[in-house]
């Protein structure tokens, strides 16, 4: 019950069927103890599902759960030493917030005084022993957030789940949220599992983020790698706003290859493609908008649509390779729609799309 | 943890064993034992269970369940089957009911043992239970009912028979048309129900209107109006319609006196009995239109509105369309109401009979002709059950107004001028008219005789309740103490019990998912829609004889108001719990809390309007209730209401209203008594939330 170390994860082959729809699907990867790794992807696309068969709410299909090095797949929520906080929080609107966090020893069979102290504690480690005698109505939704953040931890779990956790805060809170249960886990080493569908969160928040689409995983890896170079369009597309458009690739070595777009040239990692005309995918942020003529040519455009957003600006530009979305920290010399443009391409953020 | 099972296995067993041992098989008291055969095959399965557990953590869990499953069925079964098929045996006691109940839990762990119900003991056990009480309580007595119904004379089932009794010209003879006598009884249910059924809905939609569209300020007066029939004795009503408009009524001395108009009796018969049941039912149909009337969005009148319609286009073209179902639902319960009504027919139907009050005399006249009166029970039990499908698909189709979801804000449109005189107009006549029944049935008790002695007296309350003090201290010598003691046990009795099971049906309803569950939800709501004659005729043909042996005794009575009434408390919780977000169960599970755990510390407590809503009910439903009871009474088990209805008969109108009021009186006492006991929930300091009296079919 107490075992404090942090436990690692494994799924293999994890199916989750109901009845003619399949949630889940042939699902397996690894998260190593201590770490904080996110599940990341649009709404169906059976996220919260996996993190439920990892809560042991939901019971697979087939395939197996290991957490620690046992096999849990056969085990209820309750038997499995993984704790959850909940998308609703779902603190019990009767009880105070002690009681709230008392629950867990207090059902595990501590007494009264035991159950409590321990619960004084795990408020204490969330900032909200004063608030100990209130009720969950009483509250703020940070404040309802750590209390439920407490309740998970007073049984001192291996694992913590979180079911997008930021999603009922306003966003001012939710980055300080963000960063206490970052600060958090980095303080206890326990081992995180966090479902979210914002991809800022997940790059802000991870050790490694997991994509998943229509039941599967998509795409494993680091927040830099999945940003930087995704796989697939679809990768491309959720981990942020993103431009297709088409380009030359002439290899030139095992890793890297010359991908010509309209009359620029950057060396990019080939990713195996053959040479030939391939898909690209350039961050908006990495088409540069340059003053005057630049040297080693550049892409002529006109600003079709300007949206000023304080920290940045954004622009539709309709150039020779279509149409382009360019964000530009410039917002002291802002271009009205209609203005000839010069574009160039930043060293970073263009990826070869394998199809 | 996960031997819990075992454990629980062991107990059984051994309440089974003891059981067998200590307390009698069968229930008769002149003290003849049951053959060792019968005792044999449940004393070795309850043994083989016993050293199943002596053969533990080798044995894995699917053999164990499977054991478990089968000693327990089986042997069941055996005892189920061999009760059934011997004739000429007492029935069952204590002892075979302790040992049944063993053997079905021990059923229901080797299901929970096999993995059935996510290998949860206490869900496998509760739904096991529910099921086979329903099965035994409410299916079986329906199928005797229909067996009866079928057989003839001489006890051959025979399609004839059936064809004879439903069809007989007594009920669907057409007389009246020609002039001759009266109608068949068929005819008169049929006309009386859909006459009803028009009133009420007509005049709660009124009420509605009046309530939601209008400035109305007295709208807790008519809220209270709501609450009144649900604490009324069923022929309270049909009382005050007589000593308004009876032969010695008020009315008609008037009429007398100024007029010289001899004295009618227009009252006895199908006006009057239209007129008390709509007075009795209209509370309900406004329960249900004014969910119907506040569930029009506002906003799609303004945007009538904003389209240049005037208010009676918008009302006529937008705001009745929208409740058109809802209208449909009333008007169904109505129906229903109107059928399986039993008091207000037999106080004021006089020659006028109808389906449920020809049962009654054909059991307990000079009749008595069982078949006939189960045929009758199955024509009633047609009727009602088929509107309550037909008003379930209404219901069950997505009612318009649940399309726009709430959060929709906005002013209601004010009625049109026409439409809201129309409804002020009949709102408020019939207001005082309902007021002023209740206020003669409640003055009726302080006098002499009504209609000739006009005298003040306690004279009824001192002849119903009369308290002596004698030489070893109070005696109850006022006529009315014997039921009145009993109908407060056995409602006593009744009401935690209706509660419970209520309750844990809907946990098992709505938060547990297994095979079989649609079927489970079938037949615990069917029950709610027998009309109470049927429940009555029934358990009569079903607990009249071994195995199961009841009538004449006290626990026949809870039996009924049990399952009569759980389905309020079903529907309350089902209610108040589709409110409670699932996550908070699953909060408690991954925090340690097992099934049992989670339902006594989350969910009961956050139940606890529910909880207070189905306890009131059922308890005042017990008190309350005449339809099913009044076949079930014995000299030793009088019920107040009963007792009511034969003073009624009798014409001694005095005792029964000063009775009535007592009940009335004592009922609102015990409203407050539970909602103090049960508490209140609390969620927010300061504000308790306490919803309103659930409401449905009362019969």
């Amino acid at each position: 019950m107490t075992d404090r170390r942090a436990a690692r994860i494994e799924l293999s082959g994890v199916t989750k069927q109901y009845g003619a729809v399949t949630a889940v699907r042939d699902v397996s990867f690894t998260i190593a103890a201590g770490s904080l790794v996110t599940l990341l992807g649009p709404s169906g696309c059976g996220k919260t599902t996996t993190l439920r068969l990892i809560a042991g709410l939901e019971t697979v299909t087939s395939g197996r759960i290991m957490i620690g090095g046992d096999d849990v797949t056969a085990l209820g929520a309750t038997d499995r030493n993984v704790s959850m906080v909940f998308q609703s929080y779902a603190l019990f609107p009767h009880m105070s917030v002690l009681d709230n966090v008392a629950y867990g020893p207090r059902v595990g069979g501590r007494s009264r005084r035991q159950a409590a102290e321990s619960a004084r504690e795990a408020l204490a480690g969330v900032g909200l022993a004063e608030l100990a005698d209130r009720l969950p109505s009483e509250l703020s939704g940070g404040q309802q957030q750590r209390v439920a953040i407490a309740r998970a931890l007073v049984l001192e779990p291996r694992v913590l789940l979180f079911d997008e956790p930021l999603s009922n805060l306003d966003a001012r809170l939710r980055r300080q949220m963000r960063e206490e249960i970052r600060a958090l886990q980095q303080r206890l080493g326990i081992t995180v599992v966090y479902v979210t569908h914002d991809q800022e969160e997940a790059l802000g928040v991870s050790d490694r983020i997991i994509v998943m689409n229509h039941a599967v995983v998509a795409q494993e890896g680091p927040p830099r790698d999945l940003y930087e170079s995704p796989d697939d369009v679809f990768v491309a597309g959720f981990m942020g706003e993103t431009n297709r458009v088409k380009g030359v690739l002439w290899r030139l070595d095992e890793r890297t290859g010359r991908l010509t777009i309209g009359g620029l040239t950057r060396t990019v990692p080939h990713r195996g493609l053959a040479d030939g005309t391939v898909d690209v995918a350039i961050r908006p942020e990495a088409i540069l908008i340059v003053d005057g003529q630049p040297t080693g040519g550049a892409l002529r455009g006109t600003v079709s649509q300007a949206a000023y957003l304080g920290s940045r600006m954004e622009y539709s530009i309709a150039s020779e390779i279509g149409e382009l979305f360019v964000t530009s920290p410039a917002v002291d010399a802002p271009l009205a729609p209609g203005a000839p443009v010069a574009l160039t391409l930043a060293s970073h953020g263009i990826t070869l799309i394998r199809p | 943890m996960r031997d819990g099972l075992r454990r629980w296995a062991l107990v059984w067993s051994l309440v089974g064993c003891a059981g067998l041992a200590l307390a009698p098989w069968y229930a008769a008291s002149d003290g003849a034992g049951p053959g060792k055969l019968q005792l044999l095959v449940p004393g070795l399965a309850l043994l083989a269970a016993l050293a199943l557990r002596n053969l533990p953590l080798r044995l894995g869990r699917a053999t164990l369940g499977l054991r478990l499953m089968v000693l327990g069925g089986g042997s069941f079964i055996y005892i189920a089957a061999q009760g059934f098929a011997i004739g000429g045996q007492p029935g069952m006691g204590l002892g075979a009911a302790v040992v049944a109940t063993s053997l079905v839990m021990l059923f229901a762990l080797g299901l929970a043992a096999r993995g059935f119900f996510k290998g949860d003991a206490f869900v496998a056990g509760a739904v096991v239970v529910v099921a086979v009480l329903v099965v035994f309580f409410t299916l079986y007595p329906v199928a005797r009912i229909l067996l009866s119904a079928v057989q003839g004379s001489d006890g051959a089932v025979s399609g004839r028979a059936l064809a004879e009794r439903l069809f007989a010209a007594k009920i669907w003879r057409l007389d009246c048309l020609t002039g001759g006598r009266s109608c068949g009884v068929g005819w008169n249910t049929l006309v009386l129900a859909l006459l009803t059924a028009t009133t009420t809905t007509a005049l709660g939609l009124a009420f509605a209107l009046v309530v939601t569209r209008t400035g109305f300020k007295a709208k807790r007066l008519l809220r209270v109006l709501t609450v009144l029939p649900i604490i009324t004795p069923p022929f309270v009503i049909g009382l005050g319609l007589i000593l308004i408009f009876g032969r010695s009524g008020l009315v008609n001395q008037l009429m007398e006196w100024a007029f010289a108009v001899p004295p009618s009796r227009w009252i006895y018969g199908l006006p009057g009995v239209w007129l008390a049941q709509t007075l009795s039912f209209t509370p309900v149909a406004f329960l249900v239109l004014i969910g119907v009337v506040e569930g029009v969005s506002p906003s799609l009148e303004e945007a009538s509105q904003t389209l240049r319609a005037d208010r009676w286009q918008t009302f006529s073209r937008v705001s009745l369309p929208l409740m058109l179902p809802g209208l449909a639902n009333a008007f169904l319960v109505g129906f229903i109401e109107s059928i399986a009504d039993f008091g207000n027919p037999i106080v004021l139907g006089g020659n006028f009979g109808v389906l449920s009050t020809e049962a009654f005399f054909s059991i307990v006249g000079a009749q008595l002709d069982q078949g006939r009166a189960a045929s009758l029970g199955v024509l009633l039990l047609v009727l009602a059950l088929g509107a309550f499908f037909v008003q379930r698909r209404v219901v069950g189709r997505k009612v318009y107004t649940a399309i726009s979801g709430k959060g929709d804000g906005g002013r209601p449109a004010p009625l049109p001028p026409f439409v809201r005189r129309l409804a002020f107009g009949v709102a408020l006549p019939w207001t005082m008219l309902t007021l002023s029944i209740y206020g003669m049935a409640l003055a009726g008790g302080f006098v002499e005789t009504w209609g000739r002695d006009y005298t003040p007296t306690l004279r009824h309350y001192a002849k119903a309740f009369s308290v002596e003090w004698g030489g070893t201290g109070i005696i109850w010598s006022g006529s009315a103490w014997r039921s009145f003691w009993t109908t407060l046990e056995l409602a006593s009795i009744a009401a935690p019990l209706t509660a419970a099971l209520g309750i844990l049906t809907a946990y098992l309803l709505v938060r547990q998912r297994f095979a079989g569950r649609a079927a489970f939800e079938f037949a615990t709501m069917l029950s709610f829609a027998i009309p109470g004659t049927v429940i009555g005729v029934s358990y009569i043909l079903a607990f009249n004889v071994p195995p199961i042996e009841l009538t004449g005794t006290g626990i026949i009575l809870i039996v009924c108001f049990v399952f009569r009434n759980m389905p309020v408390g079903l529907r309350a919780g089902v209610a108040a719990m589709s409110q409670i977000d699932g996550s908070l169960d699953e909060a408690s599970r991954t925090l340690g809390g097992r099934s049992f755990v989670t339902l006594r510390r989350v969910i009961l407590p956050l139940l606890r309007p529910a909880v207070v809503a189905a306890l009131v009910y059922s308890f005042v439903r017990a008190m309350t209730t005449v339809s099913a009871v009044i076949f079930l009474v014995s000299a030793d088990y009088d019920m107040a209401t009963t007792y009511i209805i034969h003073r009624v008969l009798n014409g001694d109108y005095g005792v029964a209203i000063a009775y009535s009021s007592v009940l009335i009186v004592l009922m609102l006492a015990a409203i407050g008594l539970i909602q103090l006991l049960v508490g209140e929930r609390r969620l927010r300091r300061g504000a308790p939330a306490l919803e309103a009296l659930p409401t449905g079919p009362i019969a």
